[in-house]
């Protein structure tokens, strides 16, 4: 049976033995119950009244056993008779059985959810945390949690001081993994304040002790998370602090394969607070005798921990272990010198030197590696150790893997003036141009085209040769866009093409391996479990609804930093209809341009066809970010829009050609003259793992758009985008797909402008201008709201007939009259007028009635709503007075916000 | 959760296995015997993710143990469980291997059910375990045995039974240490560590309350100021331990407050403690390899050791482990003290003394033949080790008491302590294929290990009054490295 051969024909044979008296007898039959039943549900129900006898026997063994293997016969009539024996089962005297019943709720659960709650097992589950028996509360707990977490809403596990003292002390009597499951639910639980905090990691830190390291790491767990709670400068935060060091460190005394859980745990330490094992350096000296997987965490680590103090310890380990037998050992071992060249500044010199040593030995993959690292310490240190190039050139040919030559052809191009036969080096390259991979062709055409700016002369057959390479027997799009780029930029102008170029370009930060914030607080709350083991959030392995919930570290209530807590992220959405500081003009203007610009991304560069020397500037200001990318490693990201400097940047060559364009789209901006608000932000990167949306909306002859700028504040690429509203009062949905043409690279942003249109389905929100968005990336969904102004619905036909007017004003009856005071507005009636127009609010007459200026206006929704205004204006009183008369009262309000937007703008 | 466990022999042919949740399918078993036990590679992770669904293994021999998951479980738990399995099968039927697994099919899944219910480990203390998974048949049993089973197994005490007797109460407690040393190529001491563990054998009869006092200094800095004299006694005898773990018998929450190591020990063996230290660290050998290589066929190793304890103390059963390159043909070897013997199934020359004085020396050289090879992989070379008993702990442990207690038996307060000893391993890198290094010098890497054995023996008689004072004679057992 096990061995996975069916005996499932001997069904009613196995189940005449049921009503055996020996226990390990019936304990078989019960075995092959749970694996047959659900191919047999009708035979199996014969074995019904056998378990209902069972459950009533005197035995608590043999009640205990009926209640567990019936909880595992997947069989819905089964579970019908359950019922009652589980009932019974719960309040048992025998605590052995209570254990198992508890646990058997959880089965239940998984079964028929509903079935459980119907039944009220669940406040039958929560009572038993109460029970005097340790081991019947920490199975209990265990179920609750494992229920708790399908039903991430439900508030089941109830926790409040009382019910956490209960856990707790429960915690110092039960069996090892019921220690283990009461920390992981201790682990949810949100103190009320730092006070609470402390006295439960007080209560927690002895199980630090404990020989199980699952107790120990889910300890670890608890005190992590609620440090956070601690203020700094208390003195139990540091006691805590070097509580928590020497038990991680006897982990690593444990089997290799806790080892290695506790090593990937501590990398997350390690990364979330430095402090604890700063000084531990030596524990994590890789073994003659330890397993690879130890090996290879244990190097990780130790890179995190260099610091100046210990920098030459770890480096003569490190050069150690280049020499040891295992292939992906050394590769680490020898990146992890560069590593630490470019972390701890003063070893720089030492770490190029031991690469020295380690390319000398000639070792293929020994030298490839030492290469790859050398590029980025010329990177991080330019002009300092260019002594070695010599060195790297005699290599040349034992390169085989495209890592390798990408970086040896970076480093011939970016120091192309001080070798001497760099032309003949990349030209050798070049003959096999096609057979090498995209990382290695995008890598030599930029060289080559540095080596022709450095010498022109010598060089020119080469740079034609490479571009047209590139260009025109390549299929490869970015290849062939860079080649373009290269190709115009240098038969426009070379000059600028070398400011271009080979412009400075930034340092390579230190720590490009750390997992990004938000997922590392994350993780930290995963402590112990897979997800550590992973790196990844639950939700990227696990599958359906269990662990979708996202844990957070609470809110840090240090002194001054009492930074973003989750509840004011909301207030952000809000923010959206707060009359905002009023751009100047030209900052619009700018916005706008960034606007039209923006979506041509991957498109041939929009200046190209008719080059004008104005526009140098702005390929410049695009070109700078796509050198930035390619410096940054991240060859073959295609061409990005131009980044926040562009505009402020192309704010000078106004008249120029370009500054037509500008005219241009300035035009357009007053002509259609419709508000735009300024952006806002609507998802914070906080929530979101570092995606951050702002955006606000707009409208253009016709056509209602919604401006998106996404900003990756992540530090991984984002990509994969897509955008999904849900239904809402006026039936906006998007007109095309979200277009993001190239992944978005960590803190870069780009701008879009998704086109709406309002077919989509409806339902009355409230408010009602609220919009509730779904965005998608290759990360995760993310949802938010937002509200939109209303003025956009407004449409171009909106202007009423006189006399039309005069009879709708008359129609509508006077209770859905609205009445509204617009403060501190000093404009004139014919200012007012032309403004409001600009937003489709059309004026169909006005009057002067004792001084006053009443203007009568008109317009019209998307969805065929009629408005009428009366607008009265004092000349010497900065408040108007507006009246909205409609069929829809309920819209006058959004009617009203829309006004007092666009008169104060 | 745990979703399932599997047995596999070494062909990857399932042995066991037990379905314990619904998302775990059949086809989950030949996943993992395809994608780890059939790898190519050696395996690079003990947990491996295929198709959404986690595989935890161990290996014990030829079987792997391997538990499934498709949640997110506690890593560390599972490990824990698995290695906890294995302890108990180990106990019920001896080593894990295939027939023992074959033969004990039945008991092994009546433990399964037993120790995991819905994937959710439960009391898998092998004492308690014993008292109802007996595979005896056993038809009835009274009702007050039944409701005693049920109480140990979901009690506060769940390693320990009730109504254990013997005749004679004894109690044996070894300390095992390795010291772990780290060396530059000069012969600096770079780091070096203990770590101890303190193993008992506990045969004591009723629900015996143990207290277990060493010199640690924190406790000895406690109560030092009142009694001077004690500490005037033991000269500089506090050693400072950097972390201890505990077996789950010991009362955590009474350590962290008082610093004591009180319990109530389960029956038989159980490792109570384990400690780490590293200040302080006493080594009793110093061992110097030197490694030449003659031309491309032959090796000539010399290693020297040293001993660096006091003339009057005596090391004992003292084995050192030399290994050799994979392709050796033949070895000579000339020792001036004890015997020296290769041993080719093991890959090295092991050289056993039988005693050896403080203050001395002794080496044996040994030349190696090669066989050419085509030396595509490199010899890793392993660090030579050391065995050895000395009387005295390299960390300086002492034990200063250990006192029994039984409120309902009364042993008496006689106490005969039966007997020490100790063992020993140390490690060194091996003969390198580097030519010509002077001493001590053949890597920078010498990792060592050494451990020290002391059992002393409480024998209780069953007469009057309550606590136990115990009398320790010891042998210590330590060892150096160079």
């Amino acid at each position: 049976m096990t061995v996975g051969k069916d005996v499932s024909a001997l069904f009613p044979d196995v189940v005449n033995c049921m009503q055996t008296d020996n226990l390990e007898l019936k304990k078989l039959v019960y075995l092959y119950l749970m694996n047959y039943a659900k191919s047999q549900p009708d035979m199996a129900i014969m074995a019904v009244n056998t378990f209902v006898k069972d459950c009533e026997d005197p035995n608590p063994l043999i009640r205990a056993l009926a209640v567990r293997t019936m909880g595992c016969i997947r069989v819905d009539k089964i579970t019908e008779y359950l019922c009652e024996p589980l009932r019974k089962c719960l309040k048992d005297e025998d605590p052995y059985v209570r254990k198992t019943a508890a646990v058997c709720v959880a089965k239940l659960h998984d079964i028929n959810a509903q079935l459980v709650e119907d039944q009220g097992f669940l406040d039958t589950l929560k009572d038993l945390i109460s029970d005097s028996n340790p081991m019947v509360v920490a199975n209990a707990v265990a179920a609750l949690s494992e229920i708790a977490e399908s039903h991430p809403s439900s508030n089941l596990l109830d926790l409040n001081p009382q019910s956490i003292n209960k856990l707790l002390t429960a915690l110092n009597e039960c069996t090892e993994w019921g220690q283990i499951f009461i920390l992981d639910c201790l682990a949810n639980y949100m103190p009320k304040d730092d006070r609470e905090a402390q006295s439960i990691c007080e209560r927690v830190t002895p199980r630090l002790s404990h020989a199980n390291s699952a107790v120990v790491l889910s300890a670890v767990k608890v005190l992590m998370k609620f440090m956070e709670m601690l203020s700094k400068d208390l003195d139990y935060y540091g006691t805590l602090l070097k509580k928590l060091a020497p038990p991680l460190v006897t982990l690593l005394s444990a089997e290799p394969e806790l080892q290695y859980v506790a090593l990937r745990n501590i990398n997350l330490i390690v990364q979330k607070r430095p402090e604890i094992l700063k000084h531990e350096m030596k524990v994590f000296f890789v073994k003659y005798n330890d397993p690879i997987y130890v090996k290879l965490e244990k190097l990780d680590i130790m890179i995190r921990l260099a610091s100046q103090a210990n920098i030459a310890q770890v480096l003569a380990e490190l050069k150690e272990y280049a020499t040891e037998v295992d292939v992906d050992f050394v590769r680490k071992a020898v990146r992890a010198i560069g590593r630490c060249a470019i972390k701890v500044e003063q070893s720089a010199e030492r770490c190029v030197s031991t690469l020295l040593d380690l390319i000398q030995t000639k070792v293929n993959y020994v030298v490839q590696e030492a290469i790859v690292v050398i590029k980025d310490i010329f990177r991080k240190y330019p002009n300092k150790y260019e002594s070695v190039i010599a060195t790297l050139c005699e290599n040349l040919d034992s390169l085989d893997e495209p890592e390798a030559r990408a970086a040896m052809i970076w480093i011939v191009g970016e120091y192309a003036e001080r070798i001497d036969n760099a032309d003949e080096l990349l030209e050798s390259f070049l003959e096999g141009f096609h057979d090498e991979s995209t990382q290695v062709q995008l890598q030599l055409l930029t060289a080559i085209v540095k080596l022709f700016l450095k010498k022109p002369t010598e060089t020119q057959e080469l740079v034609q040769q490479v571009l047209s390479l590139a260009t025109q027997d390549s299929d490869n799009p970015d290849l062939r866009d860079r080649g373009y780029i290269y190709w115009r930029l240098l038969s426009t102008d070379p000059v600028a093409a070398k400011e271009v170029v080979l412009a400075e370009k930034p340092l390579i930060s230190e720590e490009t391996d750390l997992i990004e914030p938000t997922l590392l607080d994350e993780l930290i709350c995963y402590i112990g479990t897979l997800a550590s083991v992973y790196h990844k959030p639950p939700s990227a392995f696990v599958e359906g609804s269990r662990g979708v919930v996202h844990k957070s570290l609470p809110p840090r209530t240090g002194s001054s930093e009492s930074a973003e807590s989750p509840e004011a992220a909301p207030s952000a959405g809000q923010a959206a209809e707060q009359p905002a500081v009023i751009p100047a003009q030209g900052d619009l203007l700018g916005d706008l341009l960034n606007l039209d610009l923006g979506p041509p991304v991957s498109g041939p560069p929009l200046a190209a066809s008719s080059v004008q020397m104005g526009a140098v500037d702005l390929l410049g200001g695009g070109l700078d970010s796509l050198m930035g990318d390619e410096s940054e490693g991240m060859g073959g990201s295609g061409f990005t829009a131009p980044g926040p400097a562009a505009p402020a940047g192309m704010g000078a060559p106004l008249g120029s050609g370009l500054g037509d364009l500008f005219d241009l789209t300035g035009g357009v901006g007053t002509l259609s003259g419709s508000y735009v608000a300024p952006k806002t932000v609507w998802l914070p990167a906080m929530k979101a793992k570092g995606l951050e949306i702002s955006g606000t909306f707009s409208r253009q002859v016709d056509s209602i758009s919604m401006d998106l700028v996404l900003t990756n504040k992540a530090l991984q690429v984002m990509s994969d985008f897509a955008i999904q509203f849900n239904r809402n009062s006026f039936g906006l949905a998007p007109a095309a797909p979200l277009q993001v043409h190239a992944p978005l690279a960590p803190n870069q942003s780009v701008e879009i402008s998704l086109p709406l249109n309002t077919v989509g389905s409806v339902m009355k929100m409230d408010p009602l201008n609220n919009l509730q968005v779904a965005v998608k990336n290759n990360i995760d969904v993310f949802y938010f709201s937002t509200l939109y102004p209303l003025h956009i619905l407004f449409v171009e036909d909106g202007k009423m007939e006189r006399q039309m007017f005069l009879a709708t004003w008359k129609d509508i009856p006077n209770e859905n009259e609205a009445q509204f005071q617009i403060k501190d507005c000093s404009l004139n009636a014919d200012a007012v007028s032309s403004k409001l127009q600009g937003s489709n609010i059309f004026t169909i007459a006005k009057r002067n009635v004792e001084g006053q200026d009443m203007l009568y206006q008109s317009l019209k929704l998307t969805n065929g709503i009629w408005v009428l205004a009366e607008l009265r204006i004092q000349p010497s009183n900065p408040s108007f007075t507006l009246s909205l008369k409609c069929r829809a009262p309920e819209v006058s309000q959004y009617v009203y916000q829309a006004y007092d937007a666009i008169l104060k703008n | 959760m745990i979703g399932g466990l599997f047995i596999y022999n070494h062909k990857g042919e399932v042995l066991i296995s037990r379905v314990y949740r619904d998302d775990i399918g059949r086809n989950a078993v030949d996943a993992f015997r395809v994608n780890v036990i059939h790898a190519r590679q050696q395996v690079r992770s003990p947990v491996t993710n295929i198709a959404r669904t986690s595989f935890f293994h161990v290996k014990r021999s030829n079987i792997w143990l391997a538990a499934v998951t498709k949640q997110n479980v506690n890593a560390a738990m599972v490990f824990e469980f698995l290695y906890k399995m294995c302890d108990v099968m180990t106990a019920y039927f001896g080593k894990i291997s295939e027939e023992n697994i074959k033969n004990n099919f039945v008991l092994i899944y009546e433990l399964l059910d037993e120790i995991l219910d819905f994937g959710y480990p439960q009391n898998s203390e092998t004492g308690a375990l014993k008292t109802f998974i007996t595979q005896q048949g056993i038809k009835s049993q009274t009702k007050e045995e039944q409701s005693q089973i049920t109480s140990q197994v979901t009690g506060q005490i769940g390693w320990r039974r009730e109504g254990i007797k013997y005749r004679r109460n004894e109690l044996f407690l070894d300390v095992l240490e390795s010291v772990n040393l780290l060396m530059s190529p000069q012969g600096q001491v770079l780091s070096a560590h203990v770590s101890g563990r303190v193993v008992m054998k506990s045969y004591l009869s009723g629900m015996p309350e143990c207290k277990f006092g060493m010199n640690d200094k924190i406790v000895i800095e406690k109560q030092g100021k009142g009694t001077a004299d004690e500490t005037g006694k033991s000269g500089k005898q506090s050693i400072a331990i950097d972390d201890c773990t505990f077996h789950q018998c010991v009362r955590l929450s009474k350590f962290d407050s008082e610093r004591s190591i009180s319990f109530i020990p389960p029956d038989g063996e159980f490792e109570l403690m384990r400690y780490r230290t590293t200040k302080d660290i006493i080594l009793p050998f110093r061992v110097i390899p030197l490694v030449r290589e003659v031309g491309r066929t032959k090796l000539e190793v010399k290693v020297v050791i040293k001993s660096n304890f006091k003339p009057s103390l005596l090391a004992q059963k003292i084995e050192v482990r030399i290994p050799t390159p994979l392709n050796t043909s033949g070895v000579q070897v000339i020792c001036m003290k004890g015997k020296a013997k290769y041993k080719a199934s093991e890959n090295a020359i092991v050289w056993k003394i039988k005693r050896m004085a403080g203050m001395k020396e002794s080496q044996i050289s040994a030349e190696i033949e090669l066989l050419p090879t085509n030396d595509k992989k490199k010899w890793a070379r392993p660090p030579i080790s050391m065995n050895f008993e000395v009387p005295f702990a390299p960390s300086g442990l002492k034990v200063r008491y250990l006192k029994v207690f039984e409120p309902k038996l009364n042993y008496s307060d006689h106490d005969v302590i039966k007997w020490s000893s100790s063992t020993f391993r140390e490690h060194l890198p091996g003969p390198s294929t580097q030519i010509d290094r002077p001493c001590g010098s053949s890597g920078s890497r010498l990792s060592c290990l050494c451990s020290v054995t002391t059992h002393a023996a409480t024998e209780v008689q069953n007469q009057g009054t309550s606590t136990i004072k115990l009398l320790f004679c010891w042998c210590l057992t330590t060892c150096i490295i160079s």
